[in-house]
């Protein structure tokens, strides 16, 4: 692929998370049966008209304040038309000419370590269409208007992004905003967060831009990365060989792991849009936009500083750590409880933690493994009751039995040795039992220091200090 | 009480409250005439007999009981384009012939709420499309003057009713003149209300920026009551305007010396019929004999509100009416063999002729690479319109004119081109694109056929409108007249 | 302006219009003349004018507190539906 430059930019679709739909007073909780929660307005009934919901311009506002996105004193809905059974009333919803937030930005960290700004264009409001289902349906599809209405958010990227992978970096820290603002549940599986990819090559050096081919509804990142690479390395052997790349939308099949063309959304793309007359212009004042402002919670970015500076992080800890609020809010939680050691209350956390967590497959605001437990746990690792490599068994133990630290290190009996007589009683008692290596070792095999290391803590059930039990140990085969 | 027909809106309120005569009585009435002029007039879709006895019985324990409002017992008609919980609700369209809505517009349930009793739902151009009542899926109405001529449209159903003493009031929409226009072909007094003076929500959509709900009732004082229930702010239209509705009745009495009457030289162009244009003079004579000043307007765009109509309400209308597509209400083909037919073959069978030159026309000026010098040149030259109006206003109270250029025509006479049926609409399309309030009133006759007189107010003049109206209709007797056959 | 056969096709294709041969050139001809008359807008001044969308100047849209007031009914809505199934809205099979 040398010689070839990728541009892409995303369009992200986050559905806002408020409890009724965008123009109607219908519910938007997920998983309700078919058309339960579709009313005369989400099903485009004759003579029904659209009423704003003040929730989701609110969060619209929110998150273009977050992006330091200019916020439209003025914004206006626009009808988009077209025919498909999934939008009842024949035209969605949208913003066109005239955003609710535009020229916002957001810094990602590239593999290197480098940070990039990638520009946000725009970011307006529509709602969402319905679902057409095509399961047990045999020469049918039935439609389902659940979703019909739902608000969402697009938020549309500069063509910034060079490469599938700093795409799905864009787009893991616009799901950590959306989440920190509380305006979407991130929901990849459930459709809440999702996105549509335009991928274009030109020849490196090259300063126009080619010709692009959009690949809709990707719902997880691994998708997105995947689906890019491929596109990307289709469009080159096109290129390559000749070809021309078509200006067109392309589905990802994941099964197959290839894009292929969408003819049936090709057929009329005249969306006709013009100012919905039904809808008022959305006007925003000052006091209002204070007013959400004020709302806004500290920020990913704000949060992975303030880790740095507060908790000595490295700039790459403290960006795990405040990948989501729930687990920055839980590290805070651990460091408040135990306090000696920072580093390694983020050590423990993203170490044992999360892997525990990973395996099961649990939130971490779902685990019995709360804060104050893992800082119990902790508190010993630092007061030197236990070492750390029995600190794992002890977690091991706190996770799948109900245990506190402290009662598992009893009821085991792994508090570490630290009296230096009893570990040296243990040393004299290696040597007396291994008279031939003590005496290779005296004659200059320096190696077995290791070996009677080893001993000496099978002796102890590991328990000895390790510290102390070296110092002692050098001490007497030196002395 | 074989007079009880001619008792008028108001005069059945009245009534009906002093217990002269039931509900009931009042309802059968008026039932025999629609059931036995239905098949001279056409003016109704669906008749609902047994539901308004059952209502007028329940009104007449109501007044029995001293309990009721403004309207309670008073038999109407709605237009079939608002929508009634149960009842079909067509549109004069084959497309929604089977459509029962499941909710009431918000006008209807007002006018339940005050107490009045529907009778049924009136003929219309398809979807409001027209200015003949020939559109209608269910067949022209015929004008109760004429059987021969048209009543014009298309509010025409609604407008027959009132004219032939069939209904005391009567429910009309106003696109481009559809209440206006049916209003003076007919001999009776039509308003159209400021744009956000009445819900929208439950009216089904024409065009949404033009689209305003109204009454075609005898008199203008028939009209302020009714409008002054079906009037005022809704929730559920992000369009309505939330701002008190005077008591219009009350203000019907205030003088109208010293009103600043603006005569529209625009209006007595070329087109005028000199017939309505004496009609309109002698009128105009009238309100300066009642104290009001007279003076030429100008209002030097308004000759273009007839192509930015025709440019803004299809590009309106192409996008309200795509969600006809069969799939969930509504007419649907036959056996459809992929999507695609589905659509086509359900919109082509289900939309008229007119429906379908509407929706093309509107498709044409959204289009790409059509939509600057169409749709939003012609809303440049609205706001022009618009602008000369608020000028008008800053020196005069109402502008005053025909309401349209001839007396009814033949059935058929103006069918082969879209064009002249458009021009029909010339004189009152203005205030929809402005949104002004207007009322039509009679003011005299040509050979045998009425003619109306156009009243246009500023924003929210209403009770202005209704005041000057009602002082015209004092000094004169035009709008008691009854077609022959009808008395 | 004179639209040809091809472009009354083109329109009700976008528009979902099926139209019999017959109509074609019944539409030809008034789409037209309807273009023709719509032209005479071209000769209006609108250098500085803004398009005015909706009629009452210096509105704008109210907001709707969040709330659910609606109720499944589904069942009474899909008396007025041509095709359902299993509660869903049944179109000919869509392939994409």
């Amino acid at each position: 692929m040398s010689g070839w430059e990728t541009i892409i930019g995303l369009e992200i679709h986050a559905q806002l998370a408020t409890r009724s739909k965008i123009f109607s007073g219908s519910a938007t909780a997920y998983g309700a049966p078919p058309n339960a929660q579709a009313n005369l307005v989400d099903l485009g009934y004759p003579g029904v008209l659209p009423v704003l919901n003040g929730e989701a311009v609110r969060m619209a506002v929110k998150l273009g304040l977050a992006i330091e996105a200019r916020i439209a004193p003025t914004s206006v809905f626009a009808r988009k038309n077209y025919f498909y059974p999934d939008l009842p009333k024949g035209y969605q919803i949208s913003q066109y000419e005239l955003p609710i937030v535009a020229g916002g930005a957001l810094d990602i960290v590239l593999e290197d370590g480098k940070v990039k700004r990638v520009g946000i264009t725009r970011a307006h409001l529509e709602e969402d269409a319905g679902k057409s289902l095509h399961e047990g349906l045999p020469g049918v599809t039935g439609v389902d208007l659940n979703r019909a209405g739902t608000p969402l958010v697009e938020i549309v990227s500069e063509p910034d992004l060079r490469s599938a992978k700093e795409a799905v970096a864009y787009m893991k820290k616009v799901h950590t905003l959306v989440r920190y603002l509380e305006i979407c549940d991130g929901n990849m599986q459930e459709g809440s967060f999702r996105c549509d990819a335009n991928v274009s090559v030109r020849k490196a050096g090259a300063t126009k831009l080619g010709t692009r081919a959009e690949i809709k509804n990707l719902n997880s990142f691994r998708f997105v990365e995947r689906a890019i690479n491929y596109e990307v390395a289709r469009q080159i052997d096109l290129l390559e060989g000749g070809g021309e790349v078509v200006q067109e939308t392309r589905l990802y099949d994941p099964d197959k792991g290839e894009t292929r063309s969408m003819r049936s959304k090709e057929e009329a793309n005249d969306y006709r849009y013009f100012p919905d007359p039904d809808l008022l212009p959305v006007a925003l004042d000052a006091a209002f936009i204070e007013s959400v402002r004020a709302t806004l919670p500290e920020l990913p970015d704000q949060k992975a500083a303030r880790f740095g500076s507060q908790y000595g992080l490295s700039a790459y800890d403290a960006g795990v750590l405040t990948a989501s609020r729930e687990l920055a809010d839980y590290y805070e939680a651990v460091v408040r409880a135990a306090p000696a050691d920072a580093k390694l209350a983020a050590n423990w956390v993203m170490g044992e933690l999360a892997a525990a967590l990973n395996k099961e497959s649990l939130e971490v605001t779902a685990t019995r493994m709360t804060a104050e437990r893992l800082a119990g746990l902790l508190k010993r690792i630092c007061d030197q009751t236990i070492s750390g490599k029995l600190a794992k068994e002890v977690f091991e133990a706190m996770w799948s039995g109900g245990a506190d630290a402290d009662a598992v290190i009893a009821e085991r009996g792994l508090k570490q040795i630290t009296d230096s007589a009893a570990i040296e009683r243990a040393i004299d008692e290696v040597f007396s039992k291994n008279p031939g290596q003590l005496a290779e070792y005296r004659a200059g095999k320096d190696k077995l220091f290791g070996f009677f290391v080893g001993q000496v803590m099978k002796a102890t059930g590991g328990k000895a200090n390790p510290a102390q039990l070296n110092e002692l140990l050098r001490k007497k085969l030196g002395g | 009480m074989s007079e009880l027909h001619h008792i008028g809106l108001a005069g059945a309120a009245a009534g009906l409250r002093a217990r002269r005569f039931s509900s009931v009585e009042l309802a059968e009435t008026f039932l025999k005439r629609i059931e036995r002029n239905q098949e001279t007039l056409n003016a109704f879709i669906s008749v609902t007999r047994a539901q308004a006895l059952s209502d007028a019985a329940a009104a007449d324990r109501a007044l029995a009981a001293g309990d009721g409002g403004a309207l309670t017992g008073v038999p109407i008609a709605h237009k079939d384009l608002f929508c009634t919980r149960g009842v079909r609700t067509t549109c004069g369209s084959c497309i929604l012939d089977n459509f029962v809505s499941p909710y009431d517009a918000t006008v209807v349930a007002k006018l339940k709420h005050a107490g009045a009793v529907m009778l049924g739902k009136t003929n219309m151009d398809e979807f409001a499309m027209g200015s003949s009542n020939e559109t209608s899926y269910y067949g022209t109405v015929r004008n109760p003057w004429d059987p021969r001529l048209v009543p014009g449209g298309s509010s025409g159903g609604s407008a027959a009713a009132v004219a032939a003493r069939l209904v005391p009031g009567a429910t009309a929409t106003d696109t481009g003149g559809s209440i206006r226009q049916p209003a003076a072909l007919c001999g009776i007094t039509g308003l159209k209300p400021t744009y956000g003076r009445v819900s929208r929500y439950g009216m089904v959509a024409f065009a949404s920026s033009l689209d305003q709900g109204g009454v075609l009732t005898v008199s203008a004082a028939d009209a302020a009551l009714m409008l002054r229930e079906m009037a005022g702010f809704d929730p559920n239209d992000s369009t309505s305007v939330e701002r008190e509705v005077p008591d219009y009745v009350a203000l019907l009495g205030e003088p109208i010396a010293g009103l600043r009457v603006g005569l529209l030289k625009e209006f007595f162009d070329k087109g005028l019929d000199p017939g309505n244009e004496r009609r309109v003079r002698e009128a105009l004579k009238v309100f300066e004999s009642l104290g009001a000043r007279l003076t030429e307007v100008s209002l030097p765009n308004l000759p273009l509100s007839v192509p930015v109509y025709y440019v803004v309400a299809p590009a309106e209308c192409s996008s309200n009416l795509a969600r006809f597509d069969g799939v969930r209400y509504g007419h649907r083909c036959e056996q459809p063999r992929d999507l695609q037919d589905l659509y086509r073959r359900s919109r082509g069978e289900g939309f008229g002729a007119e429906v379908k030159r509407r929706i093309m026309t509107g498709t044409y000026v959204l289009s790409a690479g059509y939509y600057d010098a169409y749709y939003l040149k012609a809303q440049r030259v609205r706001q022009l319109i618009s602008a000369d109006f608020t000028r008008a206003f800053a020196s005069v109270d109402v502008l005053i004119g025909p309401t349209t250029p001839t007396p009814a025509f033949a059935i058929g006479a103006k069918t082969a081109d879209p064009i002249t049926m458009y021009l029909n609409d010339i004189y009152t399309i203005g205030a929809n694109l402005a949104g002004l309030p207007a009322v039509s009133v009679p003011c005299g006759f040509v050979g045998k056929l009425p003619v109306g007189l156009q009243i246009v107010g500023p924003h929210f003049s209403e009770a202005r409108l209704l005041t000057a109206a009602h002082a015209y209709q004092r000094a004169t007797d035009w709008h008691t007249q009854v077609p022959e056959g009808y008395a | 302006m004179a639209l040809t056969r091809e472009q009354i096709e083109s329109i009700a294709a976008l528009a979902r219009l099926e139209l019999s041969a017959a109509e074609v050139p019944v539409y030809q001809d008034s789409l037209s003349r309807i273009l023709d008359f719509v032209g005479a807008l071209e000769r209006a001044d609108t250098a500085s004018v803004a398009p005015m969308a909706h009629p009452l100047p210096g509105l704008s849209q109210r907001l709707r507190p969040d709330t659910v007031t609606e109720q499944d009914r589904h069942a009474e809505y899909q008396q007025n539906a041509p095709l359902t199934a299993a509660g869903l809205y049944l179109v000919p099979r869509v392939i994409e």
